[in-house]
This record gives structure tokens, C-alpha cells and sequence, in this order.
């Protein structure tokens, strides 16, 4: 058998690398992705491994190089991404890694220090530049205020005197101006000091600091402020953020001090501001030139960040490759056994035995890469332990074989339900989304996937949704395929028929019969041809509105249950498979003839008699087989299995569809029962007669003890042999009748639940019928000219709604019930998926996985 | 000029290519008479004389064969229209 229909024969193997050579060797393995080892370790922790040293190193870079990534990205260099993979370094070349890296790292992180510090200094200085001129704003609109004024209001004559003395520092002049209040608000005698403080805040902070200043000060101090129009840039994480510039007017040291700490509470930067205009005008002019200064110094920063950062990118993807690789590597050797004389390095892998020439080549190339003398030994082990799972799959295979695993991983060598299912799948799944032009659409998109395939994997993304429908691209493509198809055989596009070969009925009524009545019914003995629509349902029942789903639920409940019956019977057939593979002789006579038997017996024979009634009635046979006379398949196949006594016909029928039927059925019912009790007891006997034929008899014949051998899944393949020995007696009678009462029971349920394929077409051609009525016809049946417009709106509206429910949902509802269909109905019948996956230690992956992890990050 | 974005025009495009196959395809079906489309058409519930009623089935299967082709031509505008926008959305994520 190819390995498509079986997993591939595994061995599990002992590896000697002398210690030189083995990491050449283990990079040339991780290369080919073809080796899985196992951990000889187990009970020694991560820390005290023989390489955790070059582990974290590796660690080390790794974090150096994401460090590079992230500044990368946020200057928004385009990283260049070849998509080759660099081999593994030698372990010599990680030093020089480390180095670049180390020499990178720091150059950066000194760039960015200074650049920090550089934009601490502007933003100082812009802040102080806009302090110079909003409070040259208010100095100079006090001024001419407080000439003017005249003002009834007393608190703003009091601001605008404020204001002035602020800026005509005179002490005289304050007291002078001050007048009356302030005299009598302070001791006399008392030196009056106007100071006041001038700084940036925050915006968003500006209403509490205002407010606390009110209520800490008592309202004597007096607050202007000024928004600042630009958004300044925050030095420590680039952020923008508005500010606003504010100058405090108060009086006497107290409140100084007061307004300090209050200003630092509000984390309010204050500058110095000299009080005389031309002072001001001077430092105004002094700040300018720094900042001109300062921003060509920026400048270069900047350019210099770039280019390193921009020298950096076009290595980076390789350097990510690289280091994960060395640690791959140094993670697998500590996985390894040391020998005694510490000269090499012992290894157990897990190796298909296809590849164990590929695999010798690689180590040999290894070893030659490293200069070693030495060749590794790889060595065929004898095991009991179970091996993985490994199935070869291409891209057209592997989305069949996840749904598969998904469910669960095969047995070791067990049969492969997967290349059934690349013809099953979507046809069951066609049969409940039967419609060609749903059906069309889903191929094109398929189509698009497919022809896309190698841009459309370039472009990674995170979308989850995307790629499962990426990732069944194939399985997307064949269902539309699939569903075009059995469309055309329901006659269905957007629940509309075609009439591509003329319809095989005519009307044989006269004028006055049609003109008069409003419903008719077509005979089929008259009005029908005789010979059917050449291919699928004929056009006639598009416009038979009556009874269209009527005729339409008995062909396609009947299709369906067919449809189910072969699937079960070809699912009993493959567990003949894995008997004879397994060389279960017991299994095989006792559990597999009786199943088949079973199942031929009751179910196949229903299948049967819906042929003999297809084929023996029709409307245009005499009587006993006219359609008048057709019986009910599902009456008479409860009738058979409840030994009933069917009722008495209508006149001129006849019961039975054949001579002899009831003998038959009877006949084949109790077979079938008595299929129950083998299935039941008859491998545990004699299991337990075995045994005690060989607790009895120590040295046994040659005959017994082949019969033992059977018994316990004997040979080299018997992967539970050993196992199932000591399995109780009890514990293999309670599986058995477990088993066989699932079975039993289970073909009853299994058959009534393919009825879904009927039930699930049924809905969808319904919901096809309602989405045109309702929403399509609206659009069609306006009169007029303008109907060309309204229609245009209406049609786009219903291809969404196709789209979305009709191609979207239903189709995801299809998808899962055929899901069932093959996991549940089909699969329980033989395959027991109760192996590992082989995960061999591969390079492409781990770096995959790594990206992966990254991004998420 | 942009009006729409990169996923708006592709939909546009996708859906006047689909309504213009099949307004098309159904205007031929409505203008050939075809039986399966006769619940669409605008008709009264009762006709006295079979002539009448065959002459307002006539003339709704040909008015909507028309309607149909109407839709389709306009169909060919917001084409012409997301083509365009498209081809802006394209280029502007090139650039």
C-alpha cells in the first residue's frame, strides 16, 4: 500500500555524533525536517542542560535583534525580506554575531539617548520661546488698559492694575497704583513685593491647577494664560501633547512659595522671565538661535539613526534566521545523551524508513562541513513504544488531512480516511448546497485562491478568518465544483431552472379545461414522454408550485439515505483493512463479517427495495405495479423489522414488490439479530479461552500459540500487543459490549442521520426560493421605465444577501454538518485515531512558528 | 479623485461584473418569453380573455427584458467607476 493510505513506517533509531561534528550534523537534520528526537533527559531541568550557556546567548540576541526590529518599525524602514533562509552559522560565526549586534545595539541606544536629550533641550527652549511671547502678549495689552480704563467693575480694575505693576516693576509706582486697597489689605509700613512666576502646563491639567491655586492662595493671586496653537512632541516617548503657557501675578514670599509647590504638583515647568521688555527681547533672540542650533544637531541625529537603522533592516530577517536556527540547534543537542569518555553525543530519534537514505547523506554532508574524521552512526533500535504518525502530504492533501487530524490523529499505520475524503467531502457537502450558481460562486473564489496561491502565501497576515479559508483553498474549489454540479442535477440556479433540453412533459388539456380551473395536475401516464430529462430534474417542476417539494423530499430523502448507506458500508470495508493489516484474525471473522452482515442485511436491503420500486412501478404499467400501487419503503421496512403484518393493499395491488419477499425479510432480519450476539461475545471467548489454554498448558503446541498470537494483535505491527495482554477479562468484555452496542445501535442512528443531507438541501433551496421572491422580485416586477433603476439597487442588495446567507452561512452549515457526516458516521466505523503526529525537528517550521510569535507580540 | 476606498471598490467592481452577466442572461430570458420567470412580471390576478392575457404577458416579458437591460447598462457605469477608483486605490498603495 502507498503511504497515502497509511501513515508512513517509522524506526525508531540511536544516533552517535562525535561532539565536533554534531552541530554540522543536527543543522544539515534541521535542514531536511525529517528526523523527530526524543528528549534523553527528561529529569534534568532546563538550567542544568550541557549548552544552556549558548541557549542564552542566543536568547540574548534574539533580544537585541527584536530590540532593532521595534525601533525599525517605528521610523517605518521597510524591512527587507528575501524569503531565503541563510544556513545555520557555524558556531564560530556567533561570536561575530553577538559582536555586530552588541555594536549595533549600543550605537543605537547611545543615538537615542542623545537624541532624548537633545529634545529635552528643544522642548525646553520652544516652551521658553513661547513663554517669551504670550507673556509679551499680556504685558503689552495691560499697558494700554489700564489708561483707557474706566471700568465700573472693581475686580477687573484691580486685574488690570495688577497687571501693570507687573510690568512697571517700580516699587513706588505699585504703591502708588495700588491705591487704597492695598494699603489697607496690608500693614502699613509693610514692604509691598509684586513677583511673579511664568511656566507650561499641561492643557488638559490647566483647569484643577487653576482652580487649586484659587482655593490654596485664597484668591490672591491672579492667573493668565495662553493656549500654545502647536502640539509639542514629548521627549521621552514621542507623543504629541498640548500645552498651554500661563504667567501668575502674587505678592509677598508666602504665596511664592506656595505657588512653587503647587506649580510642582501640577508638574508645571517654570522659566525665568526677566521683567524688563528689552531683557526679554534679548533672550527672545538668544532662544531663536539655540534652537536653530540645537534643530540642525537634530537634524544630523536623525540622519545618522536612519542610516544605521536603515543598514540594520536590510539584514535583520536574516539575522532573525540565523540566531533562531543556532538555538534551534544548541536546543536540540541538549536534548542529547553525553557518553562517558564525553567524545560524543548519543541521540534517539524517531526516523520514516523512506528517508533513512536522505537522512545518511545529510549526516555525511555534516560531517564533511565540520572536518570531523569520524562518521556518525545511525542505528535501527527494537521498540515496543508506539511510533508517530507521519502522513506525507502536498498542499492539495494537507487541508484533507487536517480535517482528519482535527479529529484525531491515527493510529500508527492505522487506515488514512484522507484521500476518501477528497471525493466525499465535497460531495456530501454538494448535496446539501446543491445550486449552480452558489455553487459557481464559491468555485470562483476557490479559483482566485488557487491562482493566487504563491502572492497570496507571500503576503502573511494575522487575519485568523483569512487564513482557514487560505488554508482550504483546494477544499473551497472542489465544493463549488462539486455543488455546480449536483445543482445542475436539482435543476437549481438561484433557485430558478434551466431548460436546456426541453422538458420532456406537455399539456394535454384543452382551452376551456386551463381557463377554468385553477389548479391541474399533469398524469404522468399521459402528458409524460416516457423518456426522462437527459440529465437531472426536468424544468416542468419549476412552475408545479403545489407539489414541487413534495416530489423533491421523496427523491432526495431517498438519495440521501442511499448515499449514506454505500458511505457506512465503505467505512465496515475499510476496518477489513486494518484487520488484514493488523493480522487480527479474530477481529476480522468475529467483529467485521457480522457488521457487514449487519449492516447488508437491514439497511443495504432498504437501498434495494428503492430501486426494485423505482424500477418496477410506473403510471403507464397495468395494474399490480401501476403507480397507484407503489408501496412505502419506510412502512414495509418497519413492518420487516417489527415482524408486522402488513396491511391490506388497495384493490389489484399486491402486497409484495416480489415473489418470496416476506420469506426473505423475515430470513434477513433474524440474521441480522443473530449478527448481535457474535459481535457481542464471540471475541472475547475465545480470548478467554486462549488464556486459559495457555495458563493450563505452559509450553503450548505451535498451533495454540499462534492462535495467542493472533489473539493478543500479535507480530511485529501489533503496536498495543503487549498492552491488550494485560488487559482484565472483564475490562475486554465491557468494551466489547460497548462497542457493539454502539454499533447496533449506531447504524439505526448513523442511516437516519444522513438524512441531514436531505433536510439541510431541502433548506437551502427553500431559502434560495424566499431570497428571490422576496427580495429579487420586488425589483422585476415594477412597471415602467424606471423599474431599469430600482431594479439596479434591488440586485445588488440581493447578491449581499446571496453572498452572505445563502453562500457564506449556509455553506459554513453545510461545511459542519458534512464535517459530522464524515467524522461521527463514516469514521466510527473504523478508524480509532488514537496516535501522535510526528513532529520532526525542522528548521522552516520553527523559524514559521517564530515569526509567528513575534508578530503577535 | 478618491471617493471610496481600496475594499468599497473592490466590492463594486465584483458585484457590477455579477449583475452585469446575469441581468443580461435574464434580459435574454425575459425577452425569449421563458416560462420559469413568468411570477416575476408585473401581471393583473385575472384576465378575461386568453388574447389579453397573452398580450399583457407580452408586453411585461419585453418591458422587463428592457428593465433588465437598463440595470445592466448601469451596471456598466459603477463598473467603469470602481474600475476607476480602484485603479486610484491601487496606485496610491504603490506609491
Amino acid at each position: 500500500m502507498g503511504s497515502l493510505f497509511r501513515s508512513e513506517e517509522m524506526a525508531l533509531c540511536q544516533l552517535f555524533l562525535q561532539s565536533e561534528a554534531a552541530y554540522a550534523c543536527v543543522s544539515e537534520l534541521g535542514e531536511l525536517g525529517l528526523v523527530q528526537f526524543r528528549d534523553l533527559n527528561p529529569d534534568v531541568n532546563a538550567f542544568q542542560r550541557k549548552f544552556v550557556n549558548e541557549v542564552r546567548r542566543c536568547d540574548e540576541m534574539e533580544r537585541k535583534l527584536r530590540y532593532l526590529e521595534k525601533e525599525i518599525k517605528k521610523d517605518g524602514i521597510p524591512m527587507l525580506d528575501t524569503g531565503e533562509s541563510p544556513e545555520a552559522p557555524q558556531p564560530r560565526e556567533m561570536i561575530d554575531l553577538e559582536a555586530t549586534f552588541e555594536k549595533l545595539e549600543n550605537e543605537l541606544r547611545e543615538v537615542n539617548q542623545n537624541a532624548e536629550a537633545l529634545k529635552r533641550n528643544f522642548l525646553e527652549l520652544t516652551e521658553l520661546k513661547h513663554i517669551l511671547r504670550k507673556t509679551q502678549v499680556f504685558f503689552d495689552e495691560s499697558v494700554p488698559t489700564v489708561y483707557k480704563s474706566s471700568a465700573p467693575s472693581h475686580s477687573s480694575n484691580k486685574y488690570r492694575r495688577l497687571l501693570q505693576m507687573a510690568d512697571n516693576q517700580n516699587e513706588d509706582e505699585q504703591a502708588q497704583l495700588l491705591g487704597e486697597e492695598a494699603v489697607r489689605a496690608s500693614q502699613p509700613g509693610q514692604n509691598l513685593k509684586l513677583g511673579f512666576v511664568a511656566g507650561v502646563i499641561l492643557r488638559e491639567r490647566l483647569p484643577p491647577f487653576e482652580r487649586m491655586l484659587w482655593r490654596a492662595c485664597r484668591g490672591n493671586v491672579f492667573l493668565r494664560q495662553a493656549m500654545i496653537e502647536t502640539p509639542l512632541e514629548d521627549p521621552t516617548n514621542g507623543d504629541q501633547v498640548h500645552k498651554s503657557v500661563f504667567i501668575i501675578f502674587f505678592q509677598g514670599d508666602q504665596l511664592k512659595t506656595r505657588v512653587k509647590k503647587i506649580c510642582e504638583g501640577f508638574r508645571a515647568t517654570l522659566y525665568p522671565c526677566p521683567e524688563a521688555p528689552a531683557d526679554r527681547r534679548e533672550m527672545a533672540m538668544g532662544v531663536m538661535t539655540r534652537i536653530e542650533d540645537l534643530n540642525t544637531v537634530l537634524g544630523q541625529t536623525q540622519d545618522h539613526r536612519h542610516r544605521v537603522l536603515v543598514a540594520a533592516a536590510k539584514n535583520l530577517k536574516n539575522w532573525f534566521v540565523k540566531v533562531r536556527k543556532i538555538k534551534a540547534i544548541y536546543h536540540t543537542l541538549n536534548l542529547f545523551n553525553l557518553d562517558v569518555t564525553q567524545k560524543c553525543l548519543i541521540a534517539e530519534c524517531w526516523v520514516p524508513l523512506l528517508d533513512f537514505e536522505t537522512i545518511q547523506l545529510a549526516l555525511r554532508r555534516g560531517t564533511e562541513r565540520s572536518g570531523s574524521s569520524v562518521p556518525p552512526i545511525l542505528n535501527r533500535m527494537q521498540t515496543f513504544e508506539n511510533p508517530p504518525t507521519y502522513n506525507r502530504t502536498n498542499k492539495f492533501t494537507k487541508a484533507f488531512q487536517a480535517l482528519i487530524d482535527a479529529y484525531g490523529v491515527a493510529s500508527y499505520r492505522e487506515m488514512n480516511p484522507a484521500p476518501y475524503t477528497i471525493i466525499t467531502f465535497p460531495f456530501l457537502f454538494a448535496v446539501m448546497f446543491g445550486d449552480l450558481g452558489h455553487g459557481a460562486i464559491m468555485a470562483l473564489f476557490g479559483l482566485w485562491m488557487i491562482r493566487k496561491e504563491k502572492g497570496l502565501a507571500a503576503q502573511k497576515t494575522d487575519n485568523e478568518i483569512w487564513n482557514i479559508f487560505f488554508g482550504g483553498r483546494y477544499i473551497i474549489f472542489l465544493m463549488g465544483v462539486f455543488s455546480m454540479y449536483t445543482g445542475l442535477i436539482y435543476n437549481d440556479i438561484f433557485s430558478k431552472s434551466l431548460n436546456i433540453f426541453g422538458s420532456h412533459w406537455q399539456m394535454s388539456y384543452n382551452k376551456s379545461t386551463v381557463m377554468e380551473n385553477k389548479y391541474l395536475q399533469l398524469s404522468p401516464k399521459e402528458d409524460y414522454e416516457g423518456t426522462p430529462y437527459p440529465f437531472g430534474m426536468d424544468p416542468i417542476w419549476q412552475v408545479a408550485g403545489s407539489n414541487k417539494i413534495i416530489f423533491h423530499n421523496a427523491y432526495k430523502m431517498k438519495i440521501s439515505i442511499i448515499f449514506g448507506v454505500i458511505h457506512m458500508v465503505f467505512g465496515v470495508v475499510m476496518s477489513w483493512h486494518n484487520h488484514t493489516y493488523f493480522r487480527n484474525r479474530i477481529s476480522m471473522i468475529y467483529e467485521f463479517i457480522p457488521q457487514l452482515v449487519f449492516l447488508l442485511l437491514l439497511f443495504f436491503y432498504m437501498v434495494l427495495l428503492m430501486f426494485i420500486k423505482w424500477i418496477k412501478f410506473a403510471a403507464t404499467n397495468p395494474k399490480p405495479y401501476s403507480e397507484a400501487c407503489a408501496p412505502s419503503i419506510l412502512i414495509t421496512f418497519i413492518d420487516m423489522v417489527l415482524f408486522n403484518k402488513p396491511k391490506e393493499p388497495v384493490k389489484d395491488c399486491e402486497v409484495y414488490m416480489f415473489f418470496g419477499q416476506h420469506f426473505v425479510q423475515v430470513l434477513f432480519v433474524l440474521l441480522a439479530l443473530c449478527c448481535i450476539p457474535i459481535m457481542l461475545l464471540a471475541k472475547p471467548m475465545l480470548i478467554m479461552q486462549a488464556r486459559k489454554l495457555a495458563n493450563v498448558q505452559p509450553i503450548a503446541g505451535a498451533s495454540s500459540d499462534a492462535e495467542t498470537g493472533g489473539v493478543s494483535n500479535g507480530g511485529p505491527h501489533g503496536g498495543g500487543g503487549p498492552h491488550e495482554e494485560e488487559e482484565e477479562m472483564s475490562e475486554i468484555f465491557i468494551h466489547q459490549s460497548i462497542h457493539t452496542i454502539e454499533y447496533v445501535l449506531g447504524s439505526v442512528s448513523h442511516t437516519a442521520s444522513y438524512l441531514r443531507l436531505w433536510a439541510l438541501s431541502l433548506a437551502h433551496a427553500q431559502l434560495a426560493e424566499v431570497l428571490w421572491t422576496m427580495v429579487l422580485s420586488i425589483g422585476l416586477k415594477q412597471e415602467g421605465w424606471f423599474g431599469g433603476v430600482i431594479l439596479t439597487c434591488v440586485f445588488a442588495f440581493w447578491a449581499i444577501l446571496t453572498v452572505g446567507i445563502l453562500v457564506l452561512m449556509e455553506g459554513l452549515s453545510a461545511f459542519l454538518h458534512t464535517l459530522r457526516l464524515h467524522w461521527v458516521e463514516f469514521q466510527s466505523k473504523f478508524y480509532k485515531g488514537q496516535g501522535y503526529a510526528f513532529q520532526p525537528f525542522s528548521f522552516d517550521a520553527i523559524i514559521e512558528n517564530g515569526s509567528a510569535a513575534t508578530e503577535v507580540e | 479623485m478618491k471617493i471610496c476606498g481600496p475594499k468599497l471598490s473592490l466590492c463594486g467592481l465584483i458585484i457590477s461584473v455579477w449583475g452585469i452577466v446575469q441581468l443580461v442572461l435574464m434580459g435574454l430570458f425575459f425577452y425569449i418569453n421563458s416560462v420559469a420567470l413568468i411570477e416575476d412580471l408585473p401581471l393583473g390576478e385575472e384576465y378575461h380573455t386568453l388574447e389579453e392575457f397573452y398580450a399583457a404577458a407580452n408586453r411585461a416579458y419585453n418591458q422587463n427584458a428592457y428593465n433588465c437591460w437598463i440595470a445592466a447598462c448601469i451596471y456598466v457605469l459603477t463598473l467603469l467607476l470602481s474600475a476607476q477608483q480602484f485603479y486610484m486605490n491601487s496606485r496610491v498603495t504603490a506609491n
